[in-house]
């Protein structure tokens, strides 16, 4: 055993941190007001960001990082962990996260990209989570750091439809890796452009070396529900909770539904008279060129 | 198992190398703790915990179980949640144990750390993983610390409860493990 003392940001403590959150429901917030809100009503953590995904939608232009003042204001309002989003590919806005004592980035589609190849997130102390459609893109995530994956969904719609088709697009093809010798694996991660490793790795444990979560699209309990029947470890909201008509009974009922997706019973007590959830848009009416999903590779 | 929220599978994994696959079961109601033997808090949010505990009355259970010897294995949250006193935020403990914590006394995720500990009845260090870990800050008479690191205490026991600010469950290194076997073995 070596006695070396102390290491910090060793791939151990990425992937830990990540299993913590498990079974939890972190949750978009923009102001310290909203965090406390999001805590309260028993997130595991919250994303803090600049303006919600179905808000940035609207307002166009350029997205970015949040306002650090902004960042440092939810640190200090909350107990639970601060995650925050950075645009994909600028590591200079996941310096300044970490510098801020963010716990972990999103290196998000949301934002608008900076680069067409994403951050090493390996040279980072604190763990990263990026959002991947299928197997082969969260695999490339994982070779690139990624502590933590999340399906991309189609973030700011209110539509789960996308998230659905990323879960059991992830969750089928690991499945089909099942009893493929060493030869057909190779194989399949040439064709998904995924390193054979990473690849042989899922193929044992059927599932993903590290946590994956439902995200993009997540608008009320019974979607939330829906996420963790497809496999997901837990699920990210982002406009479902701020834009509904009652954030702090939306936020309790998307965490009571996480917890007891598979008891219809409290999910139908749960759901009743929350108001109106985000008003949302349908995805098959989004112009190809405005899907965020199709941001990253 | 406490399976709420948290680490629960890699706490799985690791009680079924040690205890043998089928001997351990996941807890989500009051009644599936009064058939354990043992039981273990995982890892995770414990505001989140500790309010689910508090709500389906599995806090309630525990207090009940551990008062009639059942031994409790605690890490991280679960730490948190034995204690009779938190710092920050709006846990509830179960005061299962005369402590009080710091919650994130190291600070963020950035401070989060691999360390060796010396352990009191271990005979070579054990590797630790600190993950926004707590520390004991305050200890009563008849808690036995087992393990301190720069002064702080991250891992004591008390009657039928081990607690520890880590994560035996995250590597291969199980004796805090075999030695909750043993708690539960002298029942």
């Amino acid at each position: 055993m070596e006695l070396e003392t102390l290491r910090f940001g060793t791939e151990l403590l990425k992937r830990g941190f990540a299993s913590m959150q498990k079974g939890g429901v972190i949750m978009d917030v923009t102001t310290p007001e909203q965090a406390v809100v999001a805590e309260q009503a028993g997130a595991v953590a919250v994303m803090a960001l600049h303006a919600v995904p179905a808000d940035i939608r609207k307002m166009g232009g350029v997205a970015r990082m949040a306002d650090p003042l902004v960042v440092g204001q939810i640190i200090d309002a909350v107990t639970i962990p601060v995650m925050a989003k950075a645009r994909i590919g600028h590591f200079v806005e996941a310096q300044i996260l970490e510098a801020i004592g963010v716990d972990m980035v999103d290196e998000s589609e949301v934002l608008t990209p900076a680069d067409e190849f994403h951050i090493d997130k390996a040279r980072f102390t604190i763990p990263f989570v990026c959002g991947a459609r299928d197997l082969g893109e969260a695999l490339r995530r994982i070779a690139e750091g990624a502590a933590m994956i999340r399906t991309k969904g189609e973030a700011g719609t209110g539509d789960v439809s996308q998230a659905v088709r990323h879960m059991k697009m992830i969750m089928g093809q690991i499945r089909r890796l099942k009893g493929m010798n060493g030869e057909e694996l190779a194989r399949v991660a040439r064709e998904i452009e995924a390193d054979p490793a990473l690849v042989a790795e899922c193929a044992r444990r059927q599932r993903l070396p590290v946590v994956n979560f439902a995200a993009g699209g997540v608008a009320t309990p019974a979607d939330a529900a829906l996420m963790m029947h497809l496999g997901a470890d837990g699920v990210f909201v982002g406009s479902g909770i701020f834009k509904s008509e009652n954030p702090p009974a939306m936020a309790a009922a998307i965490v009571e539904a996480v917890h007891n997706y598979d008891d219809p019973q409290v999910l139908a007590r749960v759901s009743r008279g929350l108001g109106q959830a985000m008003k949302g848009i349908d995805v098959s009416t989004i112009p190809e060129a405005e899907a965020l999903q199709s941001r990253g590779w | 198992m406490v399976a709420f929220q948290g680490d629960v599978s890699e706490h799985v994994s690791a009680a079924e190398q040690i205890f043998g696959k089928g001997a351990v079961s996941e807890i989500r109601s009051a009644e599936d703790v009064s058939t354990c033997q043992g039981l273990i808090l995982p890892g995770g949010e414990s505001t989140t915990i500790g309010r689910l505990l508090a709500q389906r009355g599995v806090a309630a259970a525990i207090v009940e179980a551990v008062g009639r010897g059942v031994p409790l294995l605690a890490t991280c949250a679960g730490l948190v949640l034995v204690s009779r006193g938190v710092d920050q935020g709006d846990v509830v403990p179960l005061g299962l144990m005369d402590i009080t914590v710091n919650r994130n006394a190291f600070g963020s995720q950035r401070e989060s750390f691999e360390a060796c500990l010396e352990v009191k009845g271990f005979d070579r260090p054990y590797r630790a993983v600190f993950i926004r870990a707590p520390v004991i800050d305050r200890c009563g008479p008849c808690v036995e610390v087992l393990a301190m690191f720069e002064g702080r205490t991250v891992a004591a026991r008390e009657g039928p409860v081990l607690a520890l600010a880590f994560h035996p469950e995250l590597t291969e290194d199980l004796r805090f493990h075999r030695l909750f076997r043993e708690m539960v073995e002298a029942i």
